[in-house]
């Protein structure tokens, strides 16, 4: 929650969209969860950072959703870790969440840009 | 529900394993050791918190909700106390009564004898058909004991009475005469000392006794050396060989206290045809009750041949030793069960009845909280919460209830009877009980959850919010608690016929024809010590003294002795011939009872033909007799008794007795027993050492009770004198008329609650339709319905539902009663006194239970009610 950034450019995520960055996350292969958090980060170009705690707990809900699904194996620097990997339930989910950010993002941007003349288009402060 | 979680370790591990996975990375990015895992901890945030956070995630909302619907339903409850209040109480009421009949029903039935394997331990006796379950003859039990195969072991035992030598003079005592396995058979081992060794037991053995732990600890102070010491009983010395466990207890010898072997035996009880010990053994496993019955059957009849016994059909009988010791309670404990049963099942309906009401009530609260988004589940839920926290509530304040009447009501045993049943000390509450009080909770749970929940159609939220909570389901309502007061009405009208029918026989019992007029007779019973008074003439002279002293005390108007007060028992049997006529072995039982000259009239026992005995009839004269009106019925028929001369065959004494007198019956049996023929002897004629002494007096026999002791001792200090009382209090505390007088005044208890409830019951549905049906009786009113025939609208309705209950508890109580039977003296179990009583009571208290909400409705005032819109 209070996490602070290494950066300031870094923004927190809104509620809900985690769970969709997990999932797309995991589209590539299982993963754990440090490499989630981090892959997030490195994808967003270092702009999206996922507090820790929401993401264990946003990967636990996932989990009991059964839209993910958990089996502790080995790291490839040889640590024990925890991999987690999509279900297919969590692949339709997938989906479905996709296009309902798409819409959201269409929609907000429909509003946005119209009343956005005046301001710089790049500042990403939401 | 149920999905297994993961643990909290597993998570914890996964930070660890985070934590040096972003460690490693960092390093690989360059930061030393130590930096990156001091930054790994700092991205990760607060790892104590996320754990936290894992524990509590999906918990937090069940629990918040679990912990929110109880505060809401105490709410609830205490918002309206009055229905918390009698909800509370009838279930307390309810359980609390059926768990401690329970403990009763469990203590005496389910585990009645406190031996080893008791389910092996068999009762064994002679039987035939007129008479089944009498004792053995001595050489019957050695015989039977040798050729039996069914038993690994068979003994008996004999009641018997000592007179103790102690400091301050002579005591009688109760001792029980044993064969040498007896306590091995039961599976006890004395606590001191040893058990019988097997010479103790072979005729002519040595004097030994086991002490009771009761006279262990009373008598000799509970010091262990007393094993080994001599005591004095009946003027010969005998050793204390061992104490028996305090847990030791055996109901048919009630509370001996001296337990000696089977070694020395009276003249009688070496012949074949005198019965005198009861007999037990252990079954060998896997021989059943029957198989050991056909087979000492078998050994009874070839004994009989052997012998040429003829005449009665003798026979043997094998009866669980459980069916014998509890036998006499079984029935009323079992109906006393049914009644605590009924009355819960009242409370449990009346209480769900006012669950009822109130869900009807809050039909539209509960649609508002739907409507806002309350699921069904949720609401259920709520309704459930209610219900666990008004049982529990309730069940554990009847279980606290149980355990105090517990003892309440085993004390109201009297000692004399509780010593026949070993079974109350194990009273209490125990895992069985628990488990039934459990068991108890939980339905009453169940019941009381699930009457809402079937009533309440959640989904018909709709409709409720727009109708306000009257229309289609309110009748539905007053359909379905109409019927709940009809079955509790029914459930009443059983008790109070059972408790009717009780109390009947009750009153039949205690108003039985006695034969003699029990009021101002003072007893107390009196042991000579053998060393006193050797012969027949000096008993006389100590007999004679004895009633002098006593009717020279002030007030006393007769005095007499007897071997045996009437109203004890049928027992001290003789077996008769009558004089001159053929003889074929037949088995006449008659009661045989010793008596001074005085004693008959002193009780007022009324004379039929010929005269009372006097005191020239003494051993120097020939024998004579008394007989009652049902002897000279059986035996004379046609003719006349007086004159004729009856015989026994006893050694020692003159063996015909002429008959003098016929007197009417005076009941010598317990109170519910049919009337016995009885022969009485003049006491002069047979030389007894013990007897009893009735006194009549114009004076209140109780305060005659003190002087009579001392008068006694001043005769003799070396006298045994015991239980004194008076002969109305004898009559009070046989087993009989307790067990009638429990019976009736606890199904009676259970009875007066059922009808209060009931009747509550039967107030509440009346006065719900009557606030329902406001607006119509307003409507009735204002087109110029009377007040009258608003009463009868209202009484009308509840007359239906009082009927409909009275007619089929009416029906159900006939076949309760049918099953009562055996509990019911000189009523039928539809008599109908009891019946028609039931009904008007059950009437009239309806009447008077519909009466106020009918008050109520005729004072509506049509233009309120129809404003009230």
């Amino acid at each position: 929650m209070s996490s602070r950034s290494r950066s300031d450019d870094r923004i927190a995520l809104l509620q809900g969209t985690l769970d969709l960055l997990i999932l797309k996350t995991l589209v590539l292969g299982p993963c754990h969860g440090q490499g989630i958090g981090r892959s997030i980060l490195r994808r967003s170009e270092e702009v999206l950072f996922v507090d820790h705690g929401s993401l264990y707990l946003a990967l636990q809900r996932l989990e009991d959703k059964k839209w993910i699904s958990a089996k502790w194996g080995v790291s490839a620097n040889n640590r024990k870790a925890r991999f987690y990997s999509l279900t297919p339930k969590g692949r339709q989910q997938l989906t479905e969440k996709f296009s309902e950010w798409q819409r959201l993002v269409r929609a907000m941007g429909l509003i946005l840009e119209g009343g956005m003349l005046d301001g710089g288009t790049d500042n990403q402060e939401v | 529900m149920f999905r297994r979680r993961r643990s909290e370790d597993d998570f914890a591990e996964e930070i660890r394993s985070h934590l040096e996975l972003e460690a490693d990375e960092l390093r690989r990015e360059g930061f030393s050791e130590e930096e990156a895992h001091r930054r790994a901890k700092v991205e990760f945030g607060n790892a104590q918190t996320a754990r936290e956070r894992f524990y509590l995630r999906g918990r937090v909302i069940w629990f918040d909700n679990l912990v929110r619907d109880i505060q809401f339903a105490i709410r609830q409850l205490t918002r309206n106390p009055g229905f918390a209040v009698v909800a509370f109480l009838v279930l307390a009421l309810g359980v609390g009564a059926s768990v401690a009949i329970f403990a009763f029903v469990d203590a005496a039935l389910l585990e009645p004898l406190p031996y080893a394997s008791p389910d092996r331990l068999m009762s064994v006796s002679e039987s035939d058909t007129s008479l089944p379950g009498w004792p053995l003859s001595y050489p019957d039990f050695l015989d039977w004991k040798a050729e039996n195969k069914s038993f690994s072991s068979l003994d008996i035992y004999t009641g018997s009475g000592y007179l103790l030598r102690t400091r301050s003079g002579a005591e009688p005592v109760h001792g029980e005469r044993v064969s040498g396995g007896f306590f091995q058979t039961l599976g006890v081992r004395p606590l001191l000392g040893r058990d019988f060794n097997p010479g103790e037991n072979q005729p002519g053995g040595p004097n030994v006794t086991l002490l009771s732990y009761g006279a262990w600890v009373r008598r000799f102070g509970a010091r262990p050396e007393i094993v080994g010491q001599t005591i004095d009983l009946d003027n010969e010395a005998y050793t204390i060989i061992g104490v028996l466990p305090q847990s030791f207890s055996f109901a048919p010898s009630g509370n001996a206290e001296f337990w000696v072997p089977i070694n020395k035996l009276s003249l009688h009880e070496h012949s074949r045809t005198f019965y005198n010990f009861a007999g037990i053994g252990r079954l060998r496993d896997g021989v059943t009750v029957a198989s050991a019955q056909s087979e000492v059957r078998a050994i009874s009849n070839q004994i009989q041949q052997q012998y040429a016994i003829t005449g009665h059909d003798l026979n043997a009988g094998v009866t669980p030793l459980s069916e014998v010791m509890v036998g006499d309670v079984r029935p009323i404990l079992l109906t006393l069960l049914c009644g605590a049963g009924l009355l819960l099942l009242i409370a449990c309906v009346n209480v769900s009845s006012l669950v009822l009401v109130r869900a009807e009530n809050r039909r539209r609260e509960i649609a508002v909280r739907g409507a806002l988004g309350a699921t069904p589940a949720r609401l259920v839920k709520q309704f459930v919460t209610e219900a666990v926290v008004l049982a529990a509530c309730g069940s554990s304040a009847g279980i606290i209830l149980a355990a105090t009447l517990i003892p309440v009501l085993a004390r109201l045993v009297p000692v004399r009877m509780a010593s026949g049943m070993p079974f109350l000390d194990r009273v209490g509450l125990n895992v069985h009980t628990a488990g039934v009080a459990t068991a108890t909770a939980l339905l009453t749970t169940l019941l009381l959850a699930i009457t809402p929940i079937l009533r309440l159609p959640f989904r018909q939220v709709h409709a409720d919010l727009a109708d306000g909570g009257r229309g289609a389901a309110s009748e539905f309502w007053s359909r379905l608690g109409a019927n709940l007061v009809v079955f509790e009405l029914a459930i009443a009208v059983v008790l109070l016929a059972g408790a009717g029918l009780l109390g009947r026989s009750l009153y039949h019992l205690l108003h039985v024809h006695l034969g003699f007029d029990s009021g101002h007779l003072a007893t107390v019973e009196i042991a000579l010590p053998s060393t006193l008074h050797q012969n027949s003439e000096q008993i006389k002279v100590f007999n004679n003294e004895v009633l002098q002293r006593a009717t020279s005390l002030p007030g006393v108007e007769s005095a007499g002795l007897t071997s045996r007060l009437p109203v004890q028992c049928n027992c001290s049997t003789d077996g008769i011939r009558i004089v001159g006529r053929p003889y074929h072995g037949e088995h006449n039982e008659v009661n045989e009872r010793h008596v001074s000259p005085g004693y008959l009239p002193a009780l007022k026992a009324g004379l039929i033909r010929g005269r009372f005995f006097t005191e020239e009839d003494d051993a120097s004269r020939p024998g004579v007799a008394v007989i009652n009106q049902t002897l000279a019925r059986r035996y004379f028929p046609d003719q006349d008794p007086i004159g004729q001369s009856i015989a026994n065959d006893e050694g020692g004494r003159p063996s015909t007795w002429q008959i003098v007198g016929v007197i009417d019956d005076v009941r010598e049996g317990p109170l519910d027993a049919e009337i016995a023929p009885t022969e009485y002897f003049p006491v002069n004629q047979t030389g007894d050492r013990s007897f009893t002494l009735a006194v009549r007096s114009s004076r209140d026999a109780g305060a005659l009770l003190p002087e009579m002791v001392s008068s006694l001792h001043e005769v003799n200090p070396n006298l045994g004198v015991s239980n004194e009382a008076t002969m109305v209090d004898k009559i009070d505390t046989t087993q009989a008329a307790l067990l009638h007088r429990f019976a009736a005044l606890l199904v009676g208890g259970f009875a007066v609650m059922a009808l209060v409830l009931g009747v509550v019951g039967l107030y509440g549905v009346v006065s719900y339709s009557v606030g329902q049906r406001k607006r119509e009786i307003g409507v009735r009113m204002a087109l110029g319905a009377q007040r009258s025939s608003v009463y009868r609208l209202i009484i009308r309705q509840a007359a239906w539902l009082v009927l409909v209950g009275l007619t089929v508890g009416l029906l159900c109580s006939l076949g309760t009663s049918i099953l009562m039977r055996r509990l019911l003296f000189g009523v039928h179990a539809w008599d109908a006194v009891t019946l028609v009583g039931v009904s008007v009571l059950l009437g009239l208290s309806s009447l008077a239970a519909s009466f106020l909400p009918a008050r109520r409705a005729a004072s509506v005032d049509p233009v309120e009610a129809l404003r009230a819109e």
